[in-house]
Formats: C-alpha cells, structure tokens, sequence
C-alpha cells in the first residue's frame, strides 16, 4: 500500500454538502505571513529592479528604508516558510502517478479531471510549486545574504556580489512567476481558497480534485 | 610647466554647468544635453609624484571631509583604502624592475576616473542618484541616493564605498563644484610637483604626449597614456612610466570593462525579467478566457456525499 495522504487535522464531516478539514489555523497563519511577505518582497524588491517601477519603493517610505527594510522581510519570509516546508514536505514528495499527471497537462489545463489519475493530497503541480518555491527561497536568501550591505559588506569580494546579485534577481523572477501559477491555479480551481482562509473545503471539490485523499479520510484507512 | 589655472576673482560666478547638462541619469531615460561642453579631464603624472599626500589633503578640506585616526601596518599607504571620507588615496608600490634591476617607488593617487561609460550610474536603480555631465563628470547625488550599494558592483575600479554612518555612496567628484566656476579640482591645486594637471581632455592628452616623449627618452621604452578604451576612455588619465603593465602600480586594471555579469544583470535580465512576469500573467488571464473556471459539480459533491454517508 502507497503512504498515507492524510496530514494531521485533515478531517471529513458528512452533511450537505459534506465538509473536508484541509488546513490547520497554525497553517493557515503560517501560509499568510509567508504570503504577505512575499508579496511584499516582490513589490520591494522590484522596485530596485527596473526604473520603471522604482515608484513602488513610495510604499515602503521611499528609496532608502526600501533598500533597509527589503533584507529583513527576507528573513522573516524565510523563516515563515521553514515552518510551511516542515508542515508540507512529507505529502509534496514525488510518487510514480505524478508522472501520469504531468502527462496530461492538456486534461488538465482543460479541466478534465476525470480523465487524470487519483490524486493525493497534493497533485503534481502543487507540488513542483512546493519545491521550486522551496529551492528558490534557498537561493534567494543565500544570495540575498550576499549583497546584504549593511551588515555583510566586508564578507564578500565585489564579484561575488556581482554573481550573487544576478542570481538574487533571475531566482526572484522565477519565484515570481511560480507565485503567479500558484496563485492563479487557486482562483481558477473554484472552491480552493477557502481552503486558506477557514481551513475546509467542500467534498464535491476533494473528490474531483484530490480523490485519494478524500477516499483516505473517509476510510480512514492508511 | 603646465600653465597654473589662475586664481578665482573675488566675486561670485555663475555655475558653469548644471541640470541642464546631463548626458546620462542613472535610472532614468533623459535626453542628453544636445550640445556638449569641452570634455575635461585630469591628467595624473605618476612618474612625477613624490608620494607627499598633499592631494589628500586638499581633498580632505574641500570636501570638508574627516578621516578616523588608523594604524600603522608599516605601509605608507594611510588610510589603507579608500573610505566614504577618503575620495582619493595614493597608493605605494615598490617594484622590483626586472629589466634595470631597480627597485622603483610606484606611487598611484586612487579615486574615481570618471569613465566615458560609468558603470557605477549603469548598475545605480535610484533615479538621479548618478549623473554624468556632459564634460565628462560623473557625480553622485547624495540626496536621491539609498545606499544599495550597487554602484560598488558595477564599477570596474572598486572605487565608490558606502558610508556606515548614513548610508550613502561616496566617491571624488573631480572637485565638480570647482570646475562649475572655473578652477581645477583641489588635489591638482595642491599638488606641489605638477604631477596633476587638469584642463580640457585634449590639452591633457598633448601634455600627456610630452610628458611621454620626456620619459620614452629616459630610458621608459613603455611610457604611456592610460585612458582605456574598454570605458571608453576616462576623465582621469594616468601617465604611467610602465603603461604596458597597469597592474603593477597597485592593482590599476589592465583592461577595465563594465563587467559582462553586470551588463547581463542590467541589460537582458531587466527586460527578460519583466516579460517574463507579464507573459505569466498574460497566459493565466488567457487561460481562463479560453477554457473557463474549473468548477466542482453538483455530482461531484453527491459522489462526495455518497462516499462519506457510507462510512
């Protein structure tokens, strides 16, 4: 038998229509720090990417306290994260029908979820997110750390700062990008934010989309 | 001798250039000032220093500029780099000529060249922060500046440094408030042995050129003009008695270019970069157009609820 899909919390309760636990309120706290400080890094962080958005530094009280306050919501964006990674990185591990999933992308784009393998608690796309975010954020604050003038200036010679601050800004792209899939794969699957926001989601939305992991909770079985 | 730049007049002048004259503002699309002032430059006769650091000084008390009391290491070098309140530093090297068999007392006086193409205003995100005036002047704008500290990575010279103080970029300013009213920069005015000169770039190259054709017949065979072409050019020049190896004379780089790690982060990553997150956010957009919201059905939650009811 696979490994369980059930994370601790996970609960069903019949009714009309049935209810799924998914998230934890310690989740739920956890993923919206993480959240909050991303979006804020992104708006920080391009601000002192292009010119043409160096207005966005205005939302942090101008160019200067931008530059001060980015490296600091790193960290706490960093840390807040760890606890997500702690959380989720049992059930975000690779299993053989991921790979069937990834090979009908187009039933999934398409919202043919019928035609898609049982999928656990995460299906394969919410976990390429989990780990390209986990790695991301790893060499982000690395990097990060790199360029941290105010504090780690005399660490580090200027071409590794070159080099670091290439890779903060290409790794910030791509974080940026896996945000907007993230973000727009929870708007378009319909019935998925309350997942984040009051912890349940409908049994009608576990079946279509996380069948294994209704199928688990119901049973009980592991 | 190089004729003296003549003393002020009492009365005040109006600046010599200003806004008005920009070529390049860092973060910001301008355009240039159509008509260019003469380029000038500062010519730093290194076969002619005698290492007095009254260059420094001068520097110092124009700029109104203190230095912490150091340590000797038993080097002359003093500070022992170039600080957000020293803008330029001489800079000692004794070099064991391999040729002659002399020991030769190298000493470069350090701080900004003022390149053609600064890479510190390329690398600056804070619009303003650096500009470059169309003589040739780079200059740094402490008041649009944030003190990121990118201008340090994008110079090739390792010049600019960040203050720990308030946090801001500082370097020489080739004394820029002087040469508004018409006087050369303090170090040049200090200097008691003409081993700098300033005026326009070509008055400098003819006087470079003598001063080479001087050395070439002193046994120099390599005397030359230092303004390399991979910044396209400096408005801080160096005659150097060895111009064939800059790196002896305490690290001056034998070929200084903006570094490719640098034109790569501020070239195709910053509109790649953008694309990129536009594209993504287009495809997104595109696809919910196209294929509509992925909706849970009303069998689905009956097929949920047959599954939980039997429990």
């Amino acid at each position: 038998m696979s490994r369980s899909e059930v994370a601790p919390g996970d609960g069903v309760h019949p009714g009309d229509p049935v209810v799924v636990d998914r998230y934890t309120t310690g989740a739920r706290i956890n993923h919206w720090i993480t959240a909050a400080s991303l979006v804020l890094l992104a708006l920080s962080g391009l601000a002192l990417f292009h010119p043409s958005l160096f207005f966005l530094s205005g939302l942090f009280g101008g160019g200067s306290t931008t530059r001060m306050i980015h490296p600091w919501i790193g960290v706490v964006l960093f840390f807040s994260f760890l606890g997500l990674f702690f959380r989720f990185w049992k059930l975000n591990l690779w299993e053989r029908t991921d790979n069937v999933w990834m090979g009908r992308l187009r039933d999934v784009l398409t919202g043919h979820d019928e035609n898609l393998p049982e999928v656990g608690k995460y299906n394969a796309g919410q976990k390429m997110v989990f780990w390209s975010m986990s790695l991301l954020i790893i060499v982000l604050i690395t990097s990060g750390v790199v360029i941290w003038d105010q504090y780690f200036s005399e660490y580090f010679t200027i071409t590794q700062k070159r080099i670091a601050v290439l890779i903060h800004a290409i790794a910030a792209i791509t974080a940026i990008c896996v945000w907007i899939v993230h973000v727009y794969a929870a708007i378009w699957v319909r019935g998925t934010i309350s997942a984040m926001t009051r912890g349940k989601v409908t049994g009608g939305w576990a079946w279509r989309h996380h069948r294994k992991w209704l199928k688990e909770l119901v049973t009980g079985r592991t | 001798m190089f004729p003296p730049i003549a003393n002020p007049k009492a009365e005040a002048v109006a600046p010599k250039f200003g806004e008005q004259d920009l070529i390049r503002r860092s973060a910001s699309t301008i355009t240039p000032a159509a008509k260019r002032q003469t380029e000038v430059a500062k010519l730093i006769d290194v076969s002619k220093c005698i290492g007095c650091k009254a260059c420094q000084v001068a520097c110092l008390e124009w700029n109104n500029l203190v230095e912490e009391v150091g340590i000797n290491v038993g080097v002359y070098d003093n500070p022992h780099d170039l600080t957000p309140n020293t803008w330029t530093l001489m800079r000692y090297t004794e070099y064991e000529n391999p040729e002659s068999g002399n020991l030769e007392w190298l000493i470069r006086k350090d701080g900004c060249m003022h390149c053609e193409d600064p890479g510190c205003l390329k690398a600056c995100p804070s619009p303003g922060a650096i500009v470059q005036y169309s003589n040739g002047i780079v200059d740094f704008v402490k008041d649009n500046c944030i003190g990121c500290g990118y201008c340090v990575k994008g110079c090739p010279f390792n010049i600019p440094r960040i203050s720990k103080v308030d946090y801001k970029a500082y370097k020489c300013t080739l004394c820029s408030d002087r040469v508004a009213v018409g006087q050369g920069p303090a170090c040049q005015k200090a200097c008691p042995t003409q081993a700098i000169v300033f005026g326009t770039k070509d008055e400098m190259k003819q006087w470079a050129d003598k001063r080479i054709k001087d050395l070439k017949s002193r046994g120099f065979e390599n005397a030359g003009l230092y303004d390399p072409p991979g910044v396209q050019g400096t408005h801080v020049m160096y005659v150097l008695q060895h111009a064939d190896k800059p790196q002896i004379y305490a690290g001056l780089p034998n070929n200084p270019t903006i570094s490719p790690i640098v034109e790569l982060w501020k070239g195709l990553t910053k509109y790649a970069g953008l694309a990129a997150i536009g594209a993504f956010a287009a495809i997104g957009f595109l696809h919910h157009i196209v294929s509509g919201p992925n909706r849970v059905s009303a069998e689905d939650e009956q097929a949920a609820k047959r599954l939980a009811g039997g429990q």
